[in-house]
C-alpha cells in the first residue's frame, strides 16, 4: 500500500510520456488501490494453477485425500494421549480440541492461501523470479498465489471439524461477545500465520534456503498452538507471547471463551488485542518484504 | 536532478524525443562474497556493468552482443526494472524502470528464451487469456492482436494444445506472441532463437522483421547467433567484461574484428588447395577445402569462380563465431 504511494507521487510522468508512446498504449487505470490489485492478480493466478491442477484430476483427488488423512491423522495422537489422561495441563479433551481446531483452521487459511510462499527462494536461485517482476502486477500476489493448491482445503476442513466437535462436547457460556469473537480469532491467526509466511518469504531473498526456518515457525507454531499453554514452560509462552505474538492466533482469545485462566496472569482484556496485533504483523511483515524484493533488485540472482 | 541531466546532454530536445532508450553511464557493480573458511567470507566487488552509454531511437532494431557473462542480461534486467543500477542514469519511454516497474511493465515485452512464461499444463490460448486480464488489454485491441500474432506465427493449430506438448521451437513462437498481446513499444529478446530449428529460426527472424517494419516497435536483442543478427539488425553492440566495446553497424564490426567466414568446398576429387586471391585456403581433408575469406566481403564472385575452374560438388558457408570475433577485437584494442 505504501508503493501506490511511490507509483502515483511520481504522477508527474504521465503526462511527460504520453507524447509519442501512448497513442499506441491504452489508458492507464489511475488511483485504483495496490491492495485491489493485488487481490485481483491473486484471483487471475491462483484460477490458473486450480484449471493446472484439474488437468491431472485423478492426482489431485488422491492429493486431497492423502492430505485430509495426513492431518486428521494428527488429530488421532491427541486422542490417544486421552485414551490414558482424563486432563492435559488442566484441560479437558473438548477445551484441548477446541483450541486445537482454532489453531489448525487459522493455520489452514493461511496455508490455503500462502502455501507456496517457500518456494520463493527457489524462484530467486533459478532466475524464474524475474519473469514476474517483468509483469505490471504486484510480486507479493504473484509469489503468493504461485502453485496455489485446492488439496490445501484438507487442512482447514479437519481444522473446522475438529472445531466443530468441540463445540458440541465443551460447556460454552456465550455471550454476543464471544459469538462475536470466534470469526475475529479466526481471521486474526490467519493473518498472524500469514504474516510468518510473508516474513519468511522475505528472508528468502537473502538466504534462498531458508524455507526450512520459515516452516519452522508455521509447522511448529500451529503444533504448539494446538496444546494448552499449561503444558509449557513460561519462557515458551512468553516468547510465544511478546516476541513472536502467537499466543494471538487462539490461545487468549479461546481462554476468554472458554473461561479458563490466562497464561502469564495477563488481563482479561488482552484477548480482544488478536486483530491489533494482527494488522501490526502485517505490517511489519510487509516492510520486511519490501526490503527483501528491494534487496534481490540491488544484488540480483 | 532527474530532469535536469535529461536536457543537460548536448543530444538537444529533438533527439531526447527519439530515444526511446536512454543510457547514461550506468554501471551495476555486484558484491560477490566468497567463503574462505567456515563462517569467514571476502568480499569483492565486481563490475557487471561499467559505465555503458547508449540511446535507442523509437524503431530501431538492435543487436546486443557479448560472450557469456559479459554483462548482457544485467543490462537487460536494469533496463526492464528487474535491477537497480549502482549508478548512472536510465529511462526507457520516458521511465526511470527501477522505480516505476509496474508502469514500464505495461509498456514493453520481455521475452527470455530459455524459461518459458506460458501455463505449462494449459492449453496456449490460457496463457493468452491471463495476459488479456493482467495487463487489462481492451477486448478489442487484445482479439485483434491476437489474430495477427496467430496469423504471423502460426499458431492457430496449437491454440487448444497444452504447452507441455509443444515443441521448443512452437513455443518460442508462443511466448513472443504472448510479450506482444499489450502492445508493448519495446520488445527485448533474450536468445530467441536458442535451441530452434532452421525453420523455427527463419519464421521467427521473419515475424520480427515485420514487427519491427510494420509496426514500429523497437527491438533490442542478445543472442549467440551471428546471423540473427545479421538478418534482422542493421546495428550492433557489443559489450564485453561490463563496457561497451562497439556501437554501429554489424559489417563495422567485421572490419574491426578482422572476422573470416569459411567457405566448404567439396570436390570430386582429391586435389591440391585452391589457389585464389581474395581467400586462403586453411585446411585440406581428402576432397573438402576449407577456404577463409573477410566476412564483410560476398561469398557470391568466390563461388562463382570455384565453379568455373574446379569440379564442384557441393559447398556451404560457416559464419564466423561470436566469441572469435570479440576476441580479436579486443586484442586489437590492446595493442593498439
Amino acid at each position: 500500500m505504501a508503493d501506490l504511494k511511490e507509483r502515483d507521487g511520481s504522477g508527474s510522468g504521465f503526462g511527460s510520456g504520453s507524447g509519442s508512446g501512448v497513442g499506441r498504449g491504452f489508458v492507464l487505470p489511475h488511483g485504483r488501490s495496490r491492495l485491489v490489485d493485488g487481490l485481483r492478480t491473486y484471483r487471475l493466478i491462483a484460477w490458473m494453477w486450480i484449471r493446472s491442477t484439474m488437468a491431472y484430476r485423478a492426482s489431485f483427488a488422491m492429493t486431497l485425500l492423502g492430505n485430509f488423512a495426513g492431518t486428521a491423522l494428527d488429530f488421532v495422537t491427541i486422542l490417544l494421549m486421552f485414551s490414558r489422561v482424563d486432563e492435559l495441563g488442566g484441560y479437558s479433551l473438548g477445551q484441548v480440541a477446541f483450541l486445537y481446531g482454532l489453531s489448525s483452521a487459522a493455520f489452514g487459511l493461511t496455508d490455503l492461501t500462502l502455501g507456496s510462499m517457500d518456494r520463493l527462494g527457489k524462484r530467486v536461485r533459478d532466475g524464474t523470479l524475474d519473469t514476474l517482476l517483468v509483469r505490471p502486477a504486484p510480486v507479493l500476489a504473484q509469489v503468493a498465489a504461485d502453485r496455489f493448491a485446492l488439496r490445501r482445503l484438507g487442512r482447514l476442513t479437519q481444522g473446522l471439524l475438529v472445531l466443530g466437535y468441540a463445540l458440541t462436547v465443551v460447556d460454552i457460556a456465550w455471550t454476543p461477545v464471544k459469538v462475536l469473537l470466534m470469526p475475529v480469532m479466526l481471521v486474526s491467526g490467519a493473518a498472524i500465520f500469514g504474516s510468518v509466511f510473508v516474513a519468511g518469504g522475505a528472508f528468502q531473498f537473502v538466504a534462498q534456503d531458508a524455507s526450512q526456518v520459515q516452516n519452522s515457525f508455521t509447522y511448529g507454531g500451529t503444533t504448539l498452538l494446538q496444546y494448552p499453554p499449561t503444558v509449557f514452560a513460561k519462557e515458551l509462552v512468553r516468547g510465544v507471547t511478546f516476541v513472536l505474538p502467537l499466543a494471538f492466533v487462539n490461545w487468549l482469545p479461546a481462554l476468554y471463551v472458554l473461561g479458563l485462566p490466562y497464561p502469564l496472569d495477563l488481563p482479561a482484556w488482552t484477548a480482544f488485542l488478536s486483530p491489533l496485533v494482527a494488522v501490526a504483523c502485517c505490517a511489519l511483515a510487509g516492510l520486511a518484504w519490501r526490503a527483501g524484493l528491494r534487496s534481490y533488485r540491488s544484488t540480483g540472482s | 536532478m532527474d530532469t535536469h541531466t535529461d536536457t543537460g546532454s548536448s543530444a538537444g530536445a529533438a533527439a531526447d524525443e527519439d530515444a526511446l532508450i536512454r543510457l547514461d553511464g550506468v554501471e551495476k557493480v555486484f558484491d560477490v562474497r566468497k567463503k574462505t573458511g567456515f563462517l569467514r567470507s571476502e568480499r569483492r566487488e565486481v563490475r557487471a556493468v561499467d559505465s555503458i552509454s547508449f540511446t535507442v531511437a523509437r524503431g530501431e532494431m538492435v543487436g546486443y552482443i557479448g560472450p557469456n557473462g559479459a554483462g548482457k542480461s544485467t543490462t537487460i534486467k536494469m533496463l526492464t526494472g528487474i535491477l537497480t543500477p549502482s549508478g548512472g542514469h536510465l529511462r526507457v519511454a520516458g521511465i526511470d524502470p527501477s522505480r516505476e516497474r509496474t508502469r514500464l511493465a505495461r509498456r514493453i515485452g520481455v521475452v527470455f528464451g530459455q524459461r518459458t512464461t506460458l501455463w505449462w499444463d494449459l492449453p496456449l490460448i490460457d496463457s493468452y487469456k491471463l495476459m488479456h486480464r493482467m495487463y487489462r488489454i481492451p477486448d478489442a485491441r487484445y482479439a485483434e492482436n491476437l489474430d495477427r500474432c496467430v496469423e504471423l506465427l502460426e499458431l492457430g493449430a496449437l491454440l487448444d494444445v497444452p504447452v507441455r506438448q509443444l515443441s521448443l521451437g512452437q513455443r518460442m513462437r508462443g511466448d513472443i506472441a504472448a510479450a506482444l498481446l499489450h502492445d508493448p513499444e519495446v520488445l527485448y529478446l533474450d536468445e530467441p532463437t536458442i535451441g530452434l530449428d532452421v525453420v523455427s529460426k527463419v519464421r521467427v527472424r521473419e515475424f520480427l522483421r515485420d514487427l519491427n517494419a510494420e509496426r514500429g516497435t523497437t527491438v533490442l536483442l542478445t543472442t549467440h547467433d551471428l546471423s540473427d543478427i545479421e538478418q534482422l539488425c542493421r546495428r550492433v553492440m557489443v559489450i564485453d567484461h561490463g563496457r561497451l566495446m562497439y556501437d554501429g553497424p554489424l559489417t563495422g564490426l567485421h572490419e574491426i574484428g578482422e572476422s573470416e567466414r569459411t567457405l566448404v568446398v567439396d570436390l570430386e576429387r582429391e586435389l591440391p588447395p585452391i589457389r585464389l586471391e581474395s581467400a586462403r585456403v586453411v585446411k585440406v581433408e581428402g576432397p573438402r577445402q576449407w577456404l577463409a575469406f573477410p566476412a564483410a566481403q560476398s561469398a557470391a564472385p568466390l563461388v562463382a569462380r570455384i565453379a568455373a575452374e574446379y569440379p564442384l560438388v557441393d559447398l556451404s558457408v560457416r559464419e564466423p563465431d561470436i566469441e572469435a570475433v570479440i576476441s580479436r577485437m579486443y586484442a586489437e584494442k590492446a595493442t593498439s
